[in-house]
This record gives C-alpha cells, sequence and structure tokens, in this order.
C-alpha cells in the first residue's frame, strides 16, 4: 500500500536536472522582457503584459518547479478551481467599484 | 506519523519498516498544496486592497513608484528565481540519492535568502532614510494615494519578506533532517513539502515584482 503512493513520482524523477535548468533560463528571460516592457509606456497595455507575463512565469513554476505537471490529477483540479476562484473574485470586484464614483 | 518516522531511523538506519510507519507522500504533499491555498487567500486579499487602490490612485502610485530601486528589485527578482532553481534541483539530487549535492543546493538556497533579505533591508533603510515610513511626516504631507502606495509596499513586501525569511528556517530544517537521514531517496516528502512553500513564495514575489517596482 505504500509503495503505490510513492512509486509514481519516484521513476519519473530520474531524467532530471536539465528541464530545471532550462525553466530557470526562460523565467530570467522573461524577467528581462517584463523589465525591458515596462520602460515603454503602453498605458494600460504595459500592465496586461507585465500581468500576462508574470501569469507564464507562474506557470513554468507551478507545472514544472512544484511538480504539478507529474502530479495526479486532483491536484491540477485543486489549482485551478483555486485560481479560478480568485479570477472570479477580481472579476466581480472590478464589476462593482469600477461604476462608483471617484 | 511523524514521531514513528523520526524515531526509527535514530535507532537503526534501515529498520524503519519494522514498526510499519502509515505513510502516504500523496496525501502530504495535498495538505501542503492546502495550506498554500490559504496563502494565496492571504496575499490575495492583499492584492485586491492594491487593485482597487491604483485604479482610484493611478497618477499618484505611479508617482510613489518612482521612488523605488528597479534594479535592487531586479535583482531580487533573480535572486529568488534562481532560489527556486536550486530548490527543484535538490529534490531531484536526492531522488537520485545524491545527498552531499542536495544538502549543499538547499544550503545554497538558504543563502540566497539571505542575500535577499540583505536587499529589502538596504531598500528599507533608504526609504526610511528619506522619511517615507508609515506615519512619519513627511508621508503624511504627500497624496493620499501615495500613502496608500508605501502603505501597501510596506506591508506586502513586508509579509513577503517574513514568509522569505519562514521558509528559510523551514529549509533549514530540511537540510538538517537530510543529513542526519531522515530525508533520504525513499522518503523526500517533506522536502518535496518545503519546496513548494518555496515555490510560492516565489510566485507570490512574481506578481508583486511587476505591481510595484515596474509601473513607473
Amino acid at each position: 500500500m505504500n509503495e503505490q503512493h510513492t512509486d509514481a513520482k519516484h521513476m519519473t524523477a530520474g531524467h532530471g536536472y536539465g528541464i530545471y535548468i532550462l525553466v530557470w533560463l526562460a523565467l530570467l528571460t522573461l524577467t528581462g522582457i517584463t523589465v525591458a516592457v515596462a520602460g515603454i509606456n503602453l498605458g494600460g497595455l504595459t500592465v496586461a503584459a507585465a500581468l500576462i507575463i508574470a501569469a507564464i512565469k507562474s506557470y513554468l513554476v507551478l507545472t514544472i518547479f512544484m511538480h504539478l505537471r507529474i502530479e495526479q490529477t486532483a491536484f491540477k483540479v485543486f489549482v485551478l478551481v483555486a485560481l479560478f476562484f480568485i479570477v472570479i473574485s477580481f472579476a466581480l470586484l472590478f464589476s462593482d467599484f469600477s461604476f462608483m464614483k471617484g | 506519523m511523524s514521531l514513528q518516522e523520526h524515531a526509527a531511523p535514530l535507532v537503526s538506519g534501515t529498520q524503519e519498516q519494522a514498526v510499519h510507519p502509515h505513510r502516504d507522500d500523496i496525501a502530504s504533499r495535498m495538505g501542503m498544496w492546502l495550506f498554500l491555498f490559504t496563502e494565496l487567500l492571504l496575499f490575495g486579499g492583499m492584492f485586491f486592497l492594491y487593485s482597487v487602490y491604483r485604479f482610484e490612485n493611478k497618477e499618484a502610485f505611479h508617482n510613489a513608484a518612482r521612488e523605488l530601486d528597479t534594479l535592487i528589485g531586479t535583482i531580487n527578482t533573480a535572486i529568488l528565481l534562481t532560489s527556486s532553481l536550486t530548490m527543484a534541483l535538490s529534490i531531484a539530487a536526492i531522488q537520485r540519492n545524491k545527498k552531499v549535492l542536495s544538502i549543499t543546493l538547499q544550503l545554497i538556497n538558504v543563502a540566497f535568502g539571505l542575500v535577499f533579505l540583505i536587499n529589502k533591508y538596504f531598500e528599507w533603510s533608504h526609504k526610511i532614510s528619506l522619511g517615507l515610513y508609515p506615519k512619519s511626516d513627511i508621508l503624511l504631507g504627500m497624496d493620499k494615494g501615495e500613502i496608500v502606495f508605501f502603505g501597501l509596499y510596506y506591508v506586502m513586501t513586508g509579509l513577503h519578506g517574513l514568509h522569505v525569511l519562514i521558509g528559510m528556517v523551514l529549509i533549514s530544517v530540511m537540510t538538517n533532517f537530510t543529513i542526519k537521514n531522515i530525508i533520504t531517496h525513499e522518503n523526500y516528502v517533506k522536502l518535496e513539502a518545503a519546496g513548494l512553500y518555496w515555490h510560492l513564495v516565489d510566485i507570490i514575489w512574481i506578481f508583486l515584482f511587476p505591481l510595484f517596482y515596474l509601473i513607473t
């Protein structure tokens, strides 16, 4: 019984270090892009671009560094539900106060 | 679960199965993920605050953000991203039974956290020396949007910094466990849990950085 809960991850572990280094390089590159884009004043687009790049970086950290990619499906569902909740909360929040005066 | 698991290796390195402890790594990881979701609520609430106040004080936020040092912020971002790398690598190392490599990577990870906090110390000292701290006369004399910006800045980066410190302590404990063979290539879920916490701290900073340092 104990074996089942440890084997799956253990077996996929072996091929390892390279993918982490690749993701790290991608993360640094994306950071560089964010800083570069921030210097260009596109108004609301600059913020949107920064947040989108931040989302991509988070996706890489979640799936590769935090092993979501090789976890059971239940984990992925949990994370998606949590993120969905945050997004909905933001949407409702903005739909409320953006119509208020001042 | 934990007492049995810890006691057995101290008695005899490979006889932990004699006591047949119940062990469920998937549940352990799930437990940490659930905790991470509460952290999402904690910081998420503050990001909500940030978004509302920024929406209502765009100009003031833009002005206030110019006081922040983008270079230090970028360096700190690179430091945290690299520490996430060493964290992930330390787990990969212990999976391949490379104990010394894993310990080294964990120690480097803690060191990165320390450098991050030292940078933060310099940043904050600089601002405080300029009179930009909560309730200072200089700050109170500024636009209300700017006051809010700095309030959010100190609280959010401060709480984040506290999490970095907690993460450093957590990983140091794991390093101790790894040295003592409590964490091994066959039982490393504790290290994974610490890793999950550290990566979340990194993700929070990934969002903090552009929202505070890059809105000029």
